[in-house]
């Protein structure tokens, strides 16, 4: 590694040596080296969680590392704000896009580089330069569009724009496709050949090994928080890269006798969600979920999972399609309600537990009822008994070993893991028909993990149909009788739980399968 | 990231602190006495004189304190529901305006005991209608709350001047007034109320709307805190999110929390039209709306902090009043400034004073906790 | 001449002398809620700002130097409003409340101790005050036949600070549109974490939008007391920083549509003065408080989408807290 300085080669355009980041208890980056040559595409890819949004931030300066050094060219540059990230030549595509979107293209390159107090004189030279940096990477957009107004794979192009405007060297950019289409995606990497073909250095962070493979000279994978490999592109494959990632983790084991499948209980047909921006979230999905099986959908976070979810449980109104729940079937023409799906028993453990599982403002014996505020046994028609919610708390407490018991706390002041119990309590404890639940153990310490996991398999086998949603392959792998795949929205494939293993969900998740497809 | 828990213990965070902003408001107050060359203590002094010292000065104190509990509840049950309602002036007006229709046209009709309930509900329903228009638009328009209701407010002076000068004048009279009401349309003075029961206190405009307020506390406190619907309106007004996942629907909470947020601020008509004046007039209101606003944020918007504040601004009030007599540079707006800096301190500041004293806070507890091992 | 083309002339003199306070505090309550900072407190700056001019002119003698405190007053009242809203990320229509509460009492408190009269300052001479101009050949033109007379009551005869006012709307579309200034205030109103990433300070961006603010609700409070009035009365704003409210939310934010809704309100207020108890032909006695509603009722219907729709700036209302 420090050969390279002694035998003349140029130094590389970025190196990262030793950077740690904690916030609070969670070690976000641990002792993280990263060399990155001039004019290469390198990728860092890993699963959602494995800190290169962190480490991409410390680069950019959001964050400032705890210990490490940044080195651009070889030398140490200190970067606290995104300001002398800039000055540092370095530009950055954010995931969500930073542009303001009633601003045209000009003026959202500009800002920040106008080049003078008055805009006129730098505008008219932004338009030129535009011009020739359209022309010179193929990145065309009108200049004088609302970037609102355009599609998104424009807008990603106004993000490009934007840093090279700025003379940036090295561009980093953060999940780049998971907005895009196919198409769109091809004209992208057009773009970044095109930048390193003129010398510009490309850090493209994804969890799509397709893309790696595609596109990318280096890979660095990271898992944990830490690096695991770095390899030459050319030098590993889809396989080895999968298995990198998602590492040999210990399975965890759960006694778990077969499902007893009964009855459909949920039947989703041809759901199709467009959400309020005109995109398209939920793709023709069809599934049927039947009493006494776990049904997991398994996915990289952002393809469609949340959506999914919360248009079963009423949140949301599905575009096109259907959902049927018993006897009642949800559609555009007769929507439905959280609490009219709640009346027909279907339970949900919502993914963001923060705010939406608990107020986080109440005690937990009022979030503990949340849901569930106009049950009868709580109290009469217009007045909540606090006795009974008291109780009603307590018992979940005590069902579920929250600790500590004692509802007159504040729901905020209870670990994720104790708040996580609370709400499978009380979303099991209302004998549901359907559970549906999201990431049941984010953020949640390994002894919770067993238990919840050990609660989910008993209610199955009382014969509740149970949608599992999770990024957590080993949950997935560990809980689910049946697997569903999700990628961009739609449903890419269906394993039975005992024969799936985690480097082939790996590479449906991530949208290779097809590929794999294709070459069998 | 949602918001850092704080660190502090529930006495300092509902006790100490908004003690710290009321004070804050107050010895900026005692600075501009002082530069008006008025000595802040003996201005205390005559203040607390003026409103405590005579059941005369209590008798004011909680006639002015009546119409600060209206007004300060509805802006807490609003603000429950994650609603800022300034409208409460304007609602105020209107709530006048029906328990004055009402008695207009009832008092040679019915009895006393059949009419002033009714005026009472009328006061409710007029301020509640004035409430629930700027909610509707909220909730299903998606125009800004806090805009619409001062709009309003204007709208209602409009309203009023419009009605009094061509609708309600008395056609024997120049000035802008109706005819008073006929003694069915009143609510008994509190010294009259007294007097049934053979105690005499003296004669000041309090009257029997004070326990109508009251009564109101209780209501509130047993419907925010202890009904379904008032779980519904802190849920959406804490977690707008989670509301929505526990079934709860927004828009019907706007309307249902703005309604009752309108009605309270309407009753305000009950003591001022009812209970004083016995007749509709203009500006009638002279404030109370506003006042609400510093009433809630010290009361921290729950019904026994408002009594508390109500009782402290009612004294500001008919002590300023005082004040303004004995000392001739001071003036009644004196109190209108205390009332701004106060929502200034408890409300815009509120989270001022947090930093420091949480490090002091952990200082001294390090510090106790340090002596404690190095002793033991 | 004709009277009601005299009629037609001063009401529209008087328009253009009602419209001036409200395109000052328009364009303040541009500037601020351009910046994402919203400024309910328009009525209480210029409220303090024409006691604060009223009370300089009557000490020194000059209306400049009184222009200069009104402006100094006001500016502090919005750094008040910064330090609650920018610096505390306190609730700014709380903030702004607090600054109108305040204004209307420590007003009156103020000038009555040092004056007496009920809070009123001194009556001011004309010298003290700034009186309307005539401008060049205004006598000798009125001979033409209908230019003569605009000229003379619609262009001439006005304050000085009504033709800063004219000519202030062009400057601050000329900031907002073409300056570096006005492009960086315009996106920390809509997307302060992109105004953030492209390196600039946010927080300093609201605060000079909020003291500009202050600056031209100073310049409104001196109009009203030293020029449009010969003193300071208690509460003479009168709502016309809430009017000036609906004028921004009327102009959807920007200037030039703000500045023809400040000249609409302000015709409403000149006609409603000429109509007070005057009966029309077919229409009879026309309810004055009801004209005078009117910019608050278009407002209202405005805002809820009724007549096209007012989207304001994206951020207005949050301040701004670095993700971390």
């Amino acid at each position: 590694m420090t050969a390279a300085a002694s035998n003349g080669a140029p130094p590389p355009a970025i190196e990262l040596v030793g950077i740690n980041k904690r916030f609070g208890s969670v070690q976000a980056n641990r002792d993280v080296s990263l060399r990155v040559e001039k004019g290469t595409i390198h990728g860092i890819i890993g699963e959602n969680g494995a800190g290169k949004s962190t480490l991409m931030s410390i680069v950019y300066g959001f964050y400032e590392a705890d210990s490490g050094e940044i080195r651009i060219d070889g030398q140490k540059v200190n970067i606290r704000s995104s300001a002398a990230a800039i000055a540092a030549g370095i530009g950055m595509v954010h995931q969500h896009f930073m542009l303001v979107e009633s601003f045209t293209v000009l003026e959202n390159v500009m800002l920040g580089a106008e080049g003078g107090a008055m805009l006129k004189e730098g505008a008219s030279k932004a338009r030129t330069e535009l011009l020739r940096l359209g022309t010179e990477f193929g990145l065309t957009v009108d200049p004088d569009a609302r970037v609102g107004d355009l599609p998104v794979g424009d807008q990603q192009r106004v993000e490009i724009l934007k840093a090279l405007f700025r003379h940036c060297s090295i561009l980093i950019l953060d999940e780049p496709t998971g907005v895009l289409t196919p198409q769109e995606t091809d004209q992208l990497f057009r773009i970044l050949a095109a930048l390193k073909a003129r010398g510009v250095t490309v850090l493209l962070i994804t969890h799509k090994l397709k893309e790696v493979l595609a596109i990318t000279d280096h890979v660095t994978v990271m898992r944990g928080g830490e690096v695991v490999a770095d390899r030459r592109t050319a030098d590993t494959n889809a396989n080895e890269l999968a298995e990198l990632m998602v590492g040999r983790k210990v399975r965890l084991e759960l006694e778990k006798t077969p499902a007893a499948i009964r009855a459909v209980e949920l039947a989703v047909d041809a759901l199709s969600l467009v959400d309020e921006r005109g995109v398209t979230r939920l793709h023709d999905i069809s599934f049927n979920l039947h009493a006494g099986e776990i049904v997991g959908i398994a996915g990289v976070s952002g393809n469609g999972q949340s959506e999914l979810l919360e248009t079963l449980a009423g949140i949301r109104t599905p575009s096109r399609g259907s959902i049927r729940l018993r006897d009642t079937v949800i559609s555009a023409d007769s929507p439905s309600d959280p609490a009219a799906m709640r009346a027909l028993g279907l339970a949900h453990v919502p993914e963001d537990r923060h705010r939406l599982g608990i107020v986080t403002g109440f005690p937990a014996w009022e979030s503990a009822v949340l849901g569930y505020q106009r049950d009868p046994k709580l109290g009469g028609r217009f007045l909540l008994n606090r006795n009974a919610m008291t109780g009603r708390c307590e018992e979940l407490m005590q069902g579920f070993d929250v600790r500590p018991l004692q509802p007159q706390l504040g729901s905020s002041k209870f670990s994720g893991g104790n708040q996580q119990k609370l709400i499978l309590a009380r979303e099991m404890a209302c004998q549901p028909r359907v559970l549906l639940v999201g990431q049941p153990t984010r953020g949640v310490d390994i002894g919770a993990i067993e238990f919840i996991h050990r609660e989910i398999v008993a209610l199955r086998d009382r014969g509740v149909a149970i949608l599992l949603v999770s990024v957590e392959l080993d949950e997935i792998l560990a809980l689910a009788d049946r697997v569903l795949v999700m990628n961009q929205g739609r449903i890419v494939g269906e394993i039975a739980g005992k024969d799936a293993d985690e480097r082939q969900l790996g590479l449906m998740m991530t949208g290779s399968a097809e590929q794999q497809r294709a070459a069998s | 990231m949602s918001a850092r828990p704080s660190q502090l213990p529930r006495w300092i965070e509902i006790g100490l602190l908004p003690i710290i902003n009321v004070l804050m408001a107050l010895v900026v107050a005692g600075l501009i006495l002082w530069t008006i060359g008025a000595n802040p203590f003996e201005a205390i002094a005559i203040l607390v004189e003026g409103a405590f010292g005579s059941g005369y000065g209590w008798g004011y104190t909680l006639y002015y304190a009546t119409s600060f509990i209206f007004t300060g509840l509805a802006v807490s049950v609003a603000f429950h529901a994650g609603l800022f309602n300034i409208g409460g002036e304007g609602q105020a007006y209107i709530g006048g305006l029906g328990a004055g229709v009402v008695a207009l046209a009832f008092d040679n009709l019915l009895p006393a005991p059949v009419l002033v309930p009714l005026a009472i509900l009328a006061a409710a329903a007029f301020g509640a209608a004035w409430a629930i228009v700027p909610a509707y638009l909220q909730a299903y328009r998606g125009s800004h709350i806090v805009i619409t209701t001062i709009m309003f407010n204007f709208l209602a002076a409009a309203l009023m001047v419009y009605l009094l000068v061509d609708v309600f004048r008395d056609p024997g009279q120049m000035s802008t007034q109706s005819r008073t009401f006929t003694e069915n349309a009143t609510l008994p003075e509190m010294a009259t109320a007294f007097g049934w029961v053979g105690i005499k206190i003296s004669s000041t405009p309090l009257n029997l709307s004070l326990v109508w307020a009251l009564i109101c506390c209780v209501l509130v406190e047993i419907f925010i805190w202890r009904s379904r619907l008032g779980y519904e309106i802190r849920a959406t007004g804490l977690a707008p999110r989670a509301a929505i996942y526990a079934g709860i629907k927004p828009a019907r909470v706007v309307i249902i929390a703005m309604a009752i947020s309108g009605a309270l601020a309407g009753s305000v008509g009950v003591n001022e039209i009812l209970g004083v004046q016995h007749r509709l007039l203009l500006e009638f209101v002279a404030g109370a709306g506003f006042t609400g606003i510093a009433v809630a944020l010290m009361g921290r918007n729950h019904p026994f902090g408002i009594v508390l504040a109500s009782l402290l601004f009612g004294a500001l009030y008919q002590g300023g009043a005082e004040l303004a007599f004995e000392i001739p540079t001071i003036t009644r707006e004196m109190i209108i400034t205390i009332q701004g800096l106060i929502i200034l301190f408890s409300g815009a500041l509120a989270y001022m004073n947090r930093p420091w004293v949480e490090r002091l806070y952990l200082r001294l507890v390090a510090a106790k906790a340090q002596g404690a091992s190095s002793h033991g | 001449m004709d009277d009601t083309f005299l009629l037609a002339l001063s009401t529209l003199a008087a328009t253009i002398r009602m419209a001036t306070p409200l395109i000052f505090c328009a364009m303040a309550g541009i500037f601020s809620e351009r910046s994402g900072v919203i400024d309910i407190g328009l009525e209480g700056k210029m409220l303090a700002a024409a006691f604060a001019a009223a009370v300089v002119a009557a000490e020194t003698g000059s209306p400049f130097i009184a222009l200069g405190a009104a402006v100094v007053v006001a500016t502090l009242l919005s750094l008040v409003h910064g330090y609650a809203c920018i610096t505390h990320r306190g609730d700014q229509v709380v903030s702004g409340v607090a600054i109108n509460i305040v204004a209307a009492g420590l007003t009156v408190v103020l000038g009555h101790a040092w004056f007496g009269r009920g809070g009123n300052t001194p009556d001011l001479t004309p010298d003290q005050r700034l009186m309307p101009i005539k401008l060049p050949g205004a006598d000798t033109l009125i001979e033409i036949p209908f230019i003569g007379p605009i000229y003379y009551h619609i262009i001439s005869g006005h304050s000085l600070l009504t033709y800063v006012a004219i000519a202030i709307v062009p400057l601050v579309w000329f900031v907002l549109y073409r300056t570096r200034f006005g492009l960086r205030l315009r996106a920390a109103g809509e997307a302060p974490a992109v105004v953030d990433t492209a390196g600039i300070p946010v927080l300093r961006l609201r605060y000079m939008a909020v003291m500009i603010a202050g600056l031209l609700c100073g310049i409104a409070g001196t109009f009203l007391s030293i020029s449009m009035n010969a003193t300071f009365q208690k509460e003479m704003t009168a709502g016309r920083g809430f009017i000036a409210l609906a004028a921004m939310i009327f102009g959807k934010w920007r200037p030039w549509p703000a500045f023809f809704a400040c000249l609409l309100f302000g015709f409403l207020d000149a006609i409603a003065i000429r109509l007070q108890g005057v009966a029309l032909p077919g229409i009879g006695h026309v309810p004055v408080p009801l004209i005078q509603a009117l910019p608050y009722l278009f407002t209202v219907v405005l805002l809820a989408g009724f007549i096209g729709k007012a989207v304001a700036p994206k951020a207005l209302g949050y301040p701004y807290i670095k993700e971390r």
